[in-house]
Order: C-alpha cells, then structure tokens, then sequence
C-alpha cells in the first residue's frame, strides 16, 4: 500500500514537471492561438545554455538565470525578427513553419554541441535524497515541484490579477480595439511569446540535469506537451496545470500497474510484451477518448467569439 | 534512411565494399539490399542475431560484436558472483529485449523482476521505487546513449545507486561519460575492449586518440579502428585488389591483424570469437573517468546464433 | 498561365514512366529507386490533399495508413499469403475497417484537436507495430518474397511502372471527385461547415469518405513502399512522416490535385541534392520549409493555377 502511495507522489510529480513544460505552450496557444512545434527547441536551448554556463561557473543558479533570461531574449528576437508574421496566419500555416524551425535548430544545436549528450548535474546540495515518510525521494525533484507551483500561481495572478494579464487577455479577445485603446499590441505580443519562451527554457535547465541533454531532447516531451494541453483545455491555465497532472498519474501508474495487473490474468511473457505497449498507448488513448465526449478539453476557457 | 544510402552507394556509385552501421533495424534493413548486390560489407557496430543466424552471408564481417553477447557476459558475471535476486530493466523495442534474453541466456536462476520502460521515457522514478521495493542483490540494465545518461542519474538522486550493484550494457561506456562524470562511478559494464587493455596495439591506439581528440576513445573507436585494420591487412594479401571478390573475401577471412584486444579470430558466420570482459566505471591514472578491467567471464567466445547458421 | 498545366503535367508523368528507359541508358539501378520512393510519396501526398488541401482536415496521421499498406505486404509475405492482388485487397479492407471509426471520432473536433487526435491514432498504432516482436517489432521485417504476380514477381521495372499507372489512375480519380457534386460539398464544407449543414446536407459523410478515400490511396502507397525497398518497418508510421507528407502537399500547392505530386518531386530532389552537398542539409531544409510557408503558400504548381483556387487557411480561416 505504500509503494502504492509512493507511486502516486511519483505520478504527481511527473504531472508537475509536465505543467513546467506545458505552462509556456499554453500561454502562447491558449492567449496568442499560436502553436508553437519549436517550443521544445526552446526548451532545449535552455538545457543546453544552462549546461553552458554550468560548465562555465559551476553555479546551478546562474545556469538556471541564463537559460531562462536566455531563451526569453531568443524568443522576443526570433518573433520580433519576423515570427509575428505566422501569428495572423492560420494553425496549419504554423505547425508547418514551426516544424521547419524545429528541423534547423535541432541540426544547429547538433552543430555546435556535437550529437552527444552533454554533461549537466544538480547541484551538490540537492543531489541528496530525503527520507520522507519512510521513502528515498530525491531533493531535486522538491526542487520541481516546488517550481511548478510557483509556476503556475505567479502565472495565474498575472494573468487574471494584473494589469497586464488584463490586455494580454483584451488582446487575445480583439486586437484592433486594443490597439485603437492606445496600447501597443505588438510589444505586448512579443512580450507574451517571450515569457512562453522563458518558461521553455526554465523547464529546461531544471529538468535537463536528471535526463539527459542532447540534440531532439525536445521533439519527444513536445508531443506529451501538446497531449496534456488538449486534454486539460486549451486556453487555460487552470486546464493545463490539471490536464498535466491527470496525464502524469494516467502515465506514471499506468506503466507501473498495468504489466503487474496483465501478469495475473496472462503469461508472463504476453504481459512483458503487451504490458508496456499498452502503458505507452495509454496516454493517448486517453487523450481520444476526452476529446471523443469533450471536444475542447476538460477545462476549456469559454471561446469568444472574433 | 540507412536503406536509400546503402541503395545509393550501392547502385550510384558503384561502390566495392561497404562498412558500418550503427543500429540493428538499420542493420537488419540493410541486410537484403547488401545481400543482393553480394556486396562486401565489413560490420563495425550492430550484430543482430538473426545475421548471426539464419541469414548469415559470407560476405558479411562483423568486428565488433554479436549484438546478445554484452548481456551474455553480465549474466556469466551475475551468476559467477552468486548473486541471486536479479531485476532487469530495458527498453520496450527489439534490442532492448534482445539484451535481456542474452542475459538470461547465461543467468539461469529465475529473476526478481523484468521490467520493459517506454522508449526514450524521460523520467524512470516509478520505475525505480518498484525496483527498490523489490530488494533485489543486484539490477541489470540496457539503456543506451540519452537513456542511459538519464537512468543513472535518476538512480543517483532517488540514492539508489550506492544500494544496489548497477550491472549494465552500452549504458556506461565512451559516448555517455562524458555526460555522466562522477554520477556514473561504480556502475559495472560489459563489452570486448577497455581503455586500459595492456597490448601494444590497443595502448598506442588510446594514446593517439587521447593527443588528437582530447578524451578517452569508446568501444566504438575500438571497433572502427580494428575494422579499418582488417580491411587493411586483407587488401595487403590481395595487393592492394578488389575486383576479385572471393580472394577478398577469403583474406578477410583470415583475419591476420594485430587487433586492439588481443587475438581476433572469425566465427563459420563471420562474426568474431572474442574474450568478453567487465569493466568498472572508475578514474584512472590521470583522474579521468574512464573503464577499468574487473573480469573476464566469458573467454574465446562464441555467439549463441552460429549454429543457426548455414555456412561452415 | 494556367493554360499550361494539363501539358505540363502530362510531359511530366510522361518523363516518370520513362525513367526505367533512362536506368538502361545510364547502366544504373539508382534512378529507378530515387524516383521510385518519390513516386510512392507522390502518391500519398496525392491522397492526403483529397482530406487536407479540399476537404481541410489537417490529419498528422495519416503516415499510419502508409504502414498499413506495407504490412499488408510484409506480414502477408511472413504468413504465406504472397498474391499481390490479395495483400493489395487485404491492405485497402484494413484501412477501411480502421479509417473509418477513427475519422468518425476525430471529425467530432476541429482545429487543433483534430490535428491531435489523428497524431495520438497515429502514435498508437506506431506503438504497437513496436511491440509486433514476431513481425520484427521496432528492427522491421526484410521481406523475403515480394508480391507474387506470376511472371512479373520481384521485377522492379514492373512494380515500378504499375506504380506510375497507378498514380495516373488516383490523379484522374481525385480530379473527377473534386469536380463532382460530391467534390462541390466537400469543398463547401471547408469554407463552413455550418452553412452547409444549414441548406439541408449533412456535412459529416462527405468529410468522413474522404478521409476514408485519402487513407486508402496511401495504404496503396504503402503496398509499393514495400515492394520497392523489400523492407517494413514501424517507421514507415512515424508521425514525422505525417508531417512531411504535409509538407510535399503544401510545397506543390494544396489547391490543386497534381500540386502534391509536384510537392513530393520537388522536396524529395531537394533533400537528395543538399544531402549530396553536405551533412548538415537540415540548416538549409528548415529555413526553405518556412520561407514557402511564409511567401509560397501556394505552393509551385499553385503559382501555375487559376487565382480563383485559394488554399485553405492562409489568413484567419477557422472553419465553423
């Protein structure tokens, strides 16, 4: 029962580190309705610009400081720099251009890292495991949990408590109005897909040190990301953060528990090949069955019309 | 991918002999264009079984290994060592499940655990905590290249590493760590060569690599180089010729090259007869982290498939 | 200008089926591999712009239907079932039986939940062709014996020209379909869904046969992969693949029926020659792929067409 119960933390968490992903991809969709492909090169740049400055300073923080800083200023350059131009085109337009993105920067990294992993550790202090209720559990992934929670409070009082989260919303509702109000909406705009950026790229120097830093790192999490967004709802916050922690458990005691569960009814050796098929389908088959019955998701933000 | 440049070198620019591969799908993709063009072909990575086997052409050479006997060698050691509670973990795809079965080939006693992880799964932590729970004597794994970098770092944060004794193949070795460092020491592997093999050959080889690349050659170099000196020693007999496929072919065969581990000697199959060793990750002599020899389980070794194989 | 494009199109199907001919005069296998594969992927593009480029169902799956018709082939071959004709009616009534419930689900959504229930379909499928072990999981099955067609069993130069006849076939097929009424309600129902509906016709069948249509034309695409490259795998499935084939219909221009032909040529040459300039074709192929997306959205056959013909999407275009 307690493993039971260890397995559970475990799904939980894996959920937040989800979220940390899924919060940057679902700003920029859910508000922008802009689908981003290259958010998990974003991600991986701040892996790779954390390990960079890792291997500098041997200073975790400072790398975690770069890559975020970091990622944010390449995002704001890249939109600036002509991406806004896909903002008005359709989703099709975007996946496309994005996917090209995804391609180039995955074969430029690959260029000036090299193909192979690249070495990134926790920091010292938090390489340890605490003894939480009698089980091992690593620091470092307090150290995620906690972030993802930050994370996810700091971005649902910007969005519904500021000022600013109120023309980014304004923004999303009806551009030109906005705009004959007097604000700037390309500024705004650029500021929102540089915030998603930021927080690609702080996903990614936090959870670079406990996987593995290498070129495509991102095209694998991308997939689990977009799954996560659809199924909590697209556009809100609250659906991400729930959607992420329902695909964590769904995943984490799906592959724990259904090899043991098809061990008892079948042989051994149909449970060890059907067993982690079906874990791995399992993710997605959910994901058609919410959208059979929910269309826009669990949670979705009412859409407004325009 | 593998098959259009192997269809290209094959059929464009009309290429003699071919060498390489790194994965067994690209292998085993291969393997019937290679085959009908009765191309040469000299292997420097993937073996798998089934080319072993069933499929065996004579003019396939392998200088690097059959794929199942890394894990055959780990299990020899497992049962050399007396352990008697094992888990074993890989990846759900065909090597991965290849490996385990090599393992088991040589590890009779019935094991504790046998758990099969998605492909490129990110985060192992559920994985672990069943394996923690299970109190095995020993976890053997096969996570190669981003999997493992990632495996044995989560082993070391959930502080499982120091309790249980790591066994691994292709999880440990040139091409991840240089990721792991420090995070790997301890970890047990089992392949043909090491950095630290004492023959002339092999030391002079590390000693080059190290001055122009700057870091510790993998088992991979081993086995590119050595193919490279095969196909050297070959096309000494030959004069130099390769037009004449069968006497070629036939000095390939023969095999008469200094070979970075020691002796080299072909199987009926064209896959070598080799010592397998385990090696521990440590640091050697210049603090580096590198392999150091432990064991020599398995000597003059040959695959589990040659009998499968029509050619004598 | 786009007077030209009926002789264009027929000089260059004309220039494919003589591609063995050249093959002879060059003494070489290769011309008939290269445009071999580009002809297969000619074909699915061909019939996944039937869903996507007239119909505006954006699907990142349809890769699946590809490896369908491959495994058709492959496990058909391993089983014993060696016919050609067989594996080609087996591989179509599989698709079908599959097609047909999952487009059912995903022409419930819209948008970008479209677009990722048909990559989760896909990715399921992928992953279970992974755990196939007996039919060579995630290695892929060498497939000893092709097709069996009698006398002509195993020829290249056969499999290939059927190849050809079969793409011309496919492309006076989906041309007639986009001029029938059934092509009229089609397209209609890209521009609003709602609208048609409201005059009395039920959007969904129409939507779901094409889908139903396109994913056959790709199975078939998958019975030829195979038999040209004597190889299945769960890659032919990939959904990186999906997106490709968008992309080779997007590149020739989704508006028109022969453009996903074009689109196929034109990437997979592309491809060919940056691989032959340098290992890192990746840094060139991206920018291209945005650069069309951005300023070609037309696509190059589209540069050739009538200007009436819009493809779907481009500015705003949400479809209600």
């Amino acid at each position: 029962m307690s493993l039971f119960i260890a397995q559970l933390l475990n799904g939980l968490q894996f959920g937040i580190l989800l979220f940390l992903l899924a919060a940057g991809l679902t700003l920029v969709f859910g508000i922008m309705s802009f689908i981003n492909l290259a958010h998990g090169v974003l991600y991986m740049l701040g892996a790779y610009f954390a390990a960079a400055a890792f291997a500098l300073t041997q200073s975790f923080l400072l790398g975690v400081i770069v890559a975020t800083v970091g990622v944010f200023l390449v995002a704001a350059a890249a939109d600036r720099l002509g991406l806004s131009v896909l903002h008005r085109r359709d989703h099709l337009d975007q996946v496309l251009a994005t996917f090209g993105i995804v391609i180039f920067c995955n074969e430029l990294v690959r260029w000036i890292w090299g193909n192979a992993p690249v070495f990134m550790d926790t920091p010292a202090a938090l390489s340890d495991s605490l003894d939480i209720f009698g089980f091992i559990y690593p620091a470092y992934r307090l150290v995620i949990l906690a972030a993802g929670l930050v994370v996810a409070v700091g971005l649902y009082w910007l969005i519904e408590r500021t000022r600013i989260g109120m023309l980014i919303r304004a923004g999303a509702s009806n551009r030109v109005m906005v705009s004959a109000l007097g604000v700037n909406i390309g500024w705004l705009n650029v500021f929102i897909f540089a915030l998603g950026g930021g927080l690609a790229g702080l996903a990614g120097a936090l959870i670079g040190p406990i996987t593995s830093v290498q070129p495509g790192m991102g095209d694998g999490v991308l997939i689990l990301t977009l799954v996560v967004i659809v199924i909590g709802g697209i556009g809100s916050i609250r659906g991400a953060f729930l959607g992420a922690l329902i695909v964590g458990l769904v995943d984490t005691l799906g592959r724990i528990y259904l090899p043991m569960l098809l061990r008892n009814i079948a042989d051994p050796s149909v449970a060890n090949a059907v067993g982690p098929a079906l874990a791995s389908i399992g993710v997605y088959l959910l994901m058609a069955v919410v959208l059979a019955f929910k269309p826009d998701g669990l949670f979705p933000v009412r859409r407004r019309q325009g | 991918m593998g098959v259009q440049s192997i269809q290209k070198l094959i059929e464009k620019d009309k290429v003699d002999l071919i060498t390489g591969v790194t994965f067994s799908n690209v292998m085993m993709a291969v393997a019937k264009p290679l085959a009908d063009a009765n191309m040469i072909f000299i292997g420097s990575n993937a073996g798998p079984g089934p080319l072993a086997g069933p499929q065996c052409n004579q003019n396939f050479f392998f200088t690097s290994w059959q794929n199942d006997a890394q894990s055959e060698v780990m299990g020899k050691f497992a049962a050399d060592r007396g352990y008697k509670r094992v888990y074993v973990m890989a990846p759900n795809y065909q090597a991965g499940k290849d490996f385990v079965s090599g393992f088991k080939r040589f590890y009779p006693t019935p094991l504790v655990g046998e758990v099969y992880t998605q492909l490129n799964q990110p985060d192992y932590s559920a994985e672990i905590a069943q394996m923690m729970a299970a109190k095995p004597d020993a976890l053997y794994v096969f996570y190669p290249g981003g999997m493992g970098v990632a495996f044995v770092r989560q082993m070391r944060q959930a502080g499982a590493l120091g309790k249980v004794p790591l066994l691994s193949t292709s999880t440990t070795d040139g091409s991840t760590l240089p990721a792991l460092k420090e995070t790997a020491l301890g970890v047990l592997s089992g392949t043909f060569w090491g950095p630290d093999f004492p023959n002339p050959v092999s030391q002079k080889f590390v000693a080059d690599f190290r001055a122009k690349y700057k870091r510790i050659p993998s088992q991979y170099a081993a086995q590119a180089y050595d193919a490279a000196l095969l196909l050297d020693s070959a096309l000494k007999k030959t004069g130099g010729k390769v037009d004449d496929k069968a006497a070629l072919r036939a000095a390939l065969r023969q095999a008469d090259f200094k070979s970075l581990r020691g002796n080299f000697k072909f199987s009926a199959n064209g896959f070598p007869v080799q010592d397998m060793h385990v090696f521990e990750v440590a640091k050697d002599s210049t603090g580096e982290v590198s392999l150091k020899t432990i064991a020599t389980p398995l000597k003059a070794h040959a695959d589990a498939y040659v009998s499968q194989c029509p050619l004598k | 200008m786009h007077r030209l494009r009926v002789p264009l199109m027929v000089l260059i199907l004309i220039a494919f089926a003589l591609v063995p001919v050249y093959c002879w005069w060059v003494d070489s296998v290769y011309p008939l591999t290269l445009f071999g594969r580009i002809l297969v992927f000619a074909l699915a593009a061909l019939g996944l712009n039937l869903a996507l480029g007239f119909g505006g169902m954006v699907s990142l799956g349809h890769a699946m239907y590809i490896g369908f018709g491959a495994y058709a082939v492959g496990i058909g071959s391993a089983l014993g079932l060696e016919s050609g004709a067989l594996q080609i009616l087996l591989a179509m009534l599989i698709t079908a039986l599959i097609a047909a419930p999952l487009g059912w689900i995903a022409l419930r959504t819209q948008g970008i939940a479209f677009i990722m229930i048909t990559l989760a379909f896909a990715q399921l499928f992928y992953y279970v062709f992974i755990s196939l072990r007996m039919f060579g999981g995630d290695d892929g099955m060498t497939i000893q014996k092709l097709s069996a067609w009698g006398a002509l069993t195993g020829n290249k130069v056969a499999i290939y020209l059927s190849l050809v006849a079969a793409l011309v076939l496919a492309i006076w097929g989906i041309s007639r379909t986009v001029q029938s009424r059934f092509g009229l309600v089609l397209r209609a129902t890209m521009v609003s869904e709602r609208r048609v509906n409201a005059v009395g016709t039920p959007s969904l069948p129409y939507r779901l046969a094409a889908y139903v249509i396109s994913a056959e034309l790709c199975a078939v695409a998958g019975y030829f992969l195979a038999n040209l490259t004597s190889f299945v795998s769960p890659a032919y499935m990939a959904w990186t693949l999906s997106g490709e084939l968008i992309v080779m219909a997007l590149l020739g221009g989704s508006a028109t029926v022969f453009g996903p032909v074009v689109g196929a040529l034109a990437l997979l040459l592309l491809e060919e020659g940056l691989k032959a300039f340098t290992d890192r074709w990746a840094l060139i192929l991206g920018p291209i792929i945005v650069l069309i997306v951005v300023f070609l959205r037309q696509g190059i056959w589209g540069l050739l067409s009538d200007p009436s013909e819009k493809p779907p999407g481009g500015s705003g275009g949400a479809h209600g």
